[in-house]
Formats: C-alpha cells, sequence, structure tokens
C-alpha cells in the first residue's frame, strides 16, 4: 500500500520559529487523515511541505516512495492542494476557474470544461457556474475551490481548512461529499474543527506548536489516552471514590470522570443506585485533543 | 495521463486576460487610457506636429505598461487569490506557467494595439522595413518589460505595493523618456540621462524607422545591442532570484 512517510521532517522559518519540529509519520494512502491543532500549530506548513509548495528545512518526506524535494514533479502529476486561503478569481466564473485549473494540468480546453461542468453538479452548486467568483458567497467560493481539485485527476488531495468559514448546512454538504471522495481517493485534511475529523477521517493526527503529539484513529487514540470512557455526572454528586481514573469539573461545570470501560461499568451501578443523573460514553476527540495538547480539561477533584 | 502543454499554456491565456476581458471589460479602458492620453496631449501641445512620433510613443508605452504589468498580476495571483500555490502544485511547471502569464499580457494589449496600429497605417508612412523595426522595437521592449516585471514581482510580497511599483515603473519607463517626443528636444547634457531607460532605444529605433530622426547604422546596431542586454540582465537576474518553490 503506498504511503506517505515523514522523518525527521523539520521547518524552521527564522531563528525564533521553529513551524515543524521533527516529525514522523506513515500513513496509507487511502481514506482520510486529518490533522487537527490549533491556529499556528503548523498544519499549513506541513501540507505546503507535502505538497512540494514549500522546502522544509531538515528532515525528509515521501509520497509514494517519492522524495518530496527531489522529485517533486512526479508527485505533482498525482497531487491537487487547495491552500488555506485561496480564492476564486472575482473576474472568473466557477466554471472558468475549475476548467482553467485543468487546463493547467494539462487537459484539453474541450476535457476541461467537461469535467468542470460534472464536478459543479456533484456539488450541487451548478446554478452558479457562470456567475461571477466575486457575487459568490464564501460558502460557494470554498466549494468552487474544492472542485478543481476533486475535477482533477489527482489521487492525492491535499484540501487545509476547507471549511474554514462555511455555515452549518454547507460545511454538512461538503463532508458528504468528502466522505463519498474517499472511497477513490486520499483526502489530507486540516481542520481545526474535532467534529469534522471526527465524522471524516479514518486516522487523525493531533500538531501542537509543530510536533506530532499523537497519530491514530479515534479508537487508538482513546486507548493512547489510556482512559478510554466519559461519565458525565448532571447535577450534584456526593463523594465518590474511584479505583482508576482521572475525576475533572468539565467545561459545562459538570463532574466528569476519565476511567476504563471496566471501571465505568461499576462506577455506572453505583450511580444507579444512588439515583444520580449521569451519561457514559467513549471519550470524545475534544477530551482527547485537550488531553495530548496539556490543556487542562478542569481542575481533579 | 499525458499532459497537453498548449493547454497549459492557454490557461494562463485565459485566465489573466480573456475572461478578465470578457467578464470585465472595463479592465480594456484601463489598457487604453494611459497610451492614448498621452497621445492626445502631445498632438494637442504640438498643435499636431508630433501626431506621428506619439502614435509611437503609444505603441511603445502600450508594451512596456503591459509587459510591466506581468508584476502585478503575478503578485496578485500569488498573494491574494493564492493560486500559484495551486498551480505549484500541479504538473504546470514555472517556465510554462510564466511564458503563459507573458502572453497573456500581450494579449491584454491587443485592443489598445489594434487602435495604434489603424492609427499608424494612416498617419505615418511606413516602408515594409521600416514596419518591420517598429514591431521589432516594439517585441524587444516588450521583453524587456516582462523580464522587469517579473524581476520586480520577485522584490514585492504584498499587492499594493506591487502595483504602486508598477505604475512608477510606467511612467518612469515610457512618460519621462523620450517616446511621445524626439530625444533632440531634451537639451545637453540632460540628454545622457534620458540613456538610463531602456524605453529610449526602442523609440529611436521607431523613430529612425518612421524618418523622424536619422541615425548611424553604428548607433543603430548599438540601440538593438542595449536592448537586447537589458532583456537578458533582467530575465537572468529574475530568474536567479525567483522562486518556484517557496523556502
Amino acid at each position: 500500500m503506498p504511503e506517505i512517510i515523514c522523518k525527521n521532517l523539520s521547518k524552521r522559518y527564522d531563528k525564533d520559529r521553529l513551524a515543524l519540529d521533527k516529525i514522523n509519520l506513515s500513513l496509507k494512502l487511502n481514506g482520510v487523515f486529518s490533522l487537527i491543532g490549533r491556529n499556528g500549530a503548523g498544519k499549513t506548513t506541513l501540507v505546503r511541505i507535502l505538497s512540494t509548495t514549500l522546502l522544509p528545512s531538515a528532515g525528509s518526506a515521501y509520497i509514494d516512495g517519492m522524495n518530496v524535494m527531489s522529485e517533486a514533479g512526479k508527485i505533482r502529476e498525482r497531487i491537487a492542494v487547495v491552500p488555506q486561503e485561496a480564492r476564486p478569481i472575482g473576474w472568473m466564473t466557477p466554471k472558468e476557474m475549475i476548467s482553467s485549473y485543468l487546463m493547467w494540468r494539462g487537459f484539453s480546453y474541450r476535457e476541461s470544461i467537461k469535467r468542470s461542468e460534472e464536478a459543479l453538479d456533484l456539488l450541487g452548486i451548478t446554478k452558479f457556474a457562470n456567475r461571477l467568483s466575486q457575487r459568490l458567497s464564501g460558502g460557494t467560493k470554498r466549494k468552487v475551490l474544492v472542485a478543481t481539485a476533486i475535477a482533477s485527476d489527482a489521487d492525492i488531495i491535499f484540501l487545509d481548512e476547507p471549511t474554514t468559514g462555511l455555515d452549518p448546512i454547507s460545511r454538512g454538504e461538503l463532508w458528504d461529499l468528502l466522505l463519498k471522495l474517499k472511497k477513490t481517493r486520499f483526502i489530507f485534511l486540516t481542520t481545526h474543527y474535532l467534529e469534522e475529523a471526527e465524522i471524516l477521517a479514518d486516522r487523525i493526527g493531533i500538531l501542537e506548536n509543530g510536533k506530532l503529539l499523537s497519530v491514530g484513529n479515534l479508537h487508538e487514540l482513546r486507548n493512547k489516552m489510556g482512559y478510554p470512557y466519559s461519565i458525565k455526572i448532571l447535577g450534584s454528586v456526593k463523594e465518590i471514590k474511584i479505583n482508576k481514573g482521572r475525576i475533572v469539573k468539565g467545561r459545562d461545570g459538570h463532574t466528569q470522570i476519565f476511567t476504563t470501560e471496566k471501571e465505568a461499568r461499576r462506577l455506572g451501578s453505583i450511580l444507579i443506585k444512588r439515583k444520580t443523573r449521569f451519561s457514559i460514553n467513549p471519550v470524545s476527540l475534544e477530551d482527547i485533543f485537550y488531553y495530548f495538547t496539556k490543556e487542562e480539561v478542569g481542575e481533579e477533584s | 495521463m499525458k499532459r497537453n502543454v498548449a493547454s497549459q499554456l492557454l490557461a494562463s491565456i485565459l485566465v489573466n486576460a480573456v475572461y478578465a476581458m470578457k467578464n470585465m471589460p472595463v479592465m480594456l479602458i484601463n489598457t487604453l487610457l494611459t497610451p492614448f492620453s498621452f497621445l492626445i496631449v502631445i498632438t494637442f501641445i504640438s498643435r499636431g506636429s508630433l501626431l506621428g512620433v506619439a502614435i509611437e510613443g503609444a505603441l511603445i508605452m502600450t508594451m512596456v505598461s503591459n509587459g510591466l504589468g506581468l508584476q502585478g498580476d503575478l503578485s496578485h495571483l500569488k498573494n491574494d487569490m493564492k493560486l500559484q500555490e495551486m498551480v505549484v502544485g500541479s504538473p504546470t511547471s514555472a517556465t510554462i506557467y510564466l511564458t503563459g502569464m507573458a502572453i497573456s499580457e500581450l494579449i491584454y494589449a491587443l485592443p489598445a494595439l489594434i487602435l495604434l496600429a489603424i492609427l499608424a497605417v494612416l498617419f505615418l508612412s511606413l516602408t515594409p522595413f521600416g514596419i518591420i523595426s517598429i514591431v521589432g522595437a516594439m517585441v524587444m521592449i516588450f521583453i524587456v518589460s516582462v523580464a522587469l516585471g517579473f524581476f520586480f514581482s520577485t522584490l514585492t510580497a504584498d499587492v499594493i505595493q506591487s502595483f504602486a511599483f508598477g505604475g512608477m515603473l510606467s511612467t518612469i519607463l515610457s512618460a519621462l523618456p523620450p517616446v511621445y517626443y524626439l530625444i533632440t528636444y531634451i537639451p545637453m547634457p540632460f540628454r545622457y540621462l534620458a540613456y538610463i531607460s531602456p524605453t529610449t532605444y526602442a523609440a529611436e529605433i521607431a523613430q529612425n524607422a518612421a524618418g523622424f530622426i536619422n541615425i548611424s547604422t553604428t548607433n543603430l546596431v548599438l540601440d538593438w545591442s542595449i536592448l537586447a542586454v537589458f532583456a537578458v540582465v533582467f530575465l537572468f537576474i529574475a530568474i536567479k532570484k525567483s522562486r518556484w518553490v517557496d523556502i
């Protein structure tokens, strides 16, 4: 199975700014890989290096065995990238924008027009095909850019925060599309919407201050956290003794216990006997994210 | 998949010229405004005696301002639209992208060039060799301007800065030097200052071709050579300085 491999990949912009710090990563080129992290964590820098638009300062990276520095030309035959701050050109229509990008990729004019119409249809924005981009809403503009990548022949697609600024409905529509798309192509997606990563991603990477803190699917990340279950106690709680786990005050003010499956069952029985309202759930990606980025969920009680 | 190089070139031309002109015709006024306003002013002030020189000047200015326009356009598409990053991460090479963009500037200048060519046919009496000389000088000054535009686009990271640069360069290169008037109108020793600008050489070739001035064959060869040196030097610097992939 082809892979993306990073070996001690680092990027330093200047003396004081280390954007990526010895990233080691191995990803199978299927499904969706989502890189989550706060603003400035280094997500865009990693995308730019892997999509051959930025040179690393140290280390190496390979896509399907091809070095991103010495074999960039070969890699560019296989990839498409939608940068974070990209915008469709105001004086062009979506159809012109998509078809021009396809022509840059080497498709004939006729084929480009055909593919752009198909992509617009797939994204449900055919009615905007001939409207100037400057008159489109922010959400439609983002969809047009995603359509450029979808319409291309690239089997590896880099989407840098594609849903930023989209309303919930547009975001949901784009998610549906990406869920279909990931069956046939590999999508490297960055986002700071944890829900988005949870819904779309087969594997998730957590990046913080240029360091890759953890990689895995949701189940693996839960296991790495050590406490795969969360008990949220609604209302007041009398003193409760836990054998294994961590009690914290959640962001919503409720008491939250991170614990193992066995302990969750035991505590659940106690809480039922006490007639305390509670819920037991697998820990969410948000819990995992804050756990790995050392952000305290609350104070231990 | 076999990539179609002609399509890749055409993409830049469509994006930067054809679609811009088709969807926003008001942009065309910009290409016509500056060369024609100078032409009209010079013609009126000279009571028509410099009409022919001004037509040639407008032809040269059109080539210069559109060649220099590459700077603003490259900067806009790279820094504002992040389009260049999408193109870098695609099978298009830097050479194809930039060549297409340079040609697009020429296409963008076509409406002005066509109108000026009509005026030239009406008001200039040219031999076939004269026509070839003028067209040659225009092509050469366009290459020099594109090289300068490309060079300055590598220096500017901000579109506002780059448009300011473009306007300034266009004035310095085509409004101040003896493009719309004869170099003999400049008193000595200031005349030598005019030779700092490459447009002076192109204008001299064009004015000689139309019979407005008479320069020796040696000076003519020198004019062509200096234009060629300007083009090569600035293209070389621009290629050396420019970065397709960021570091």
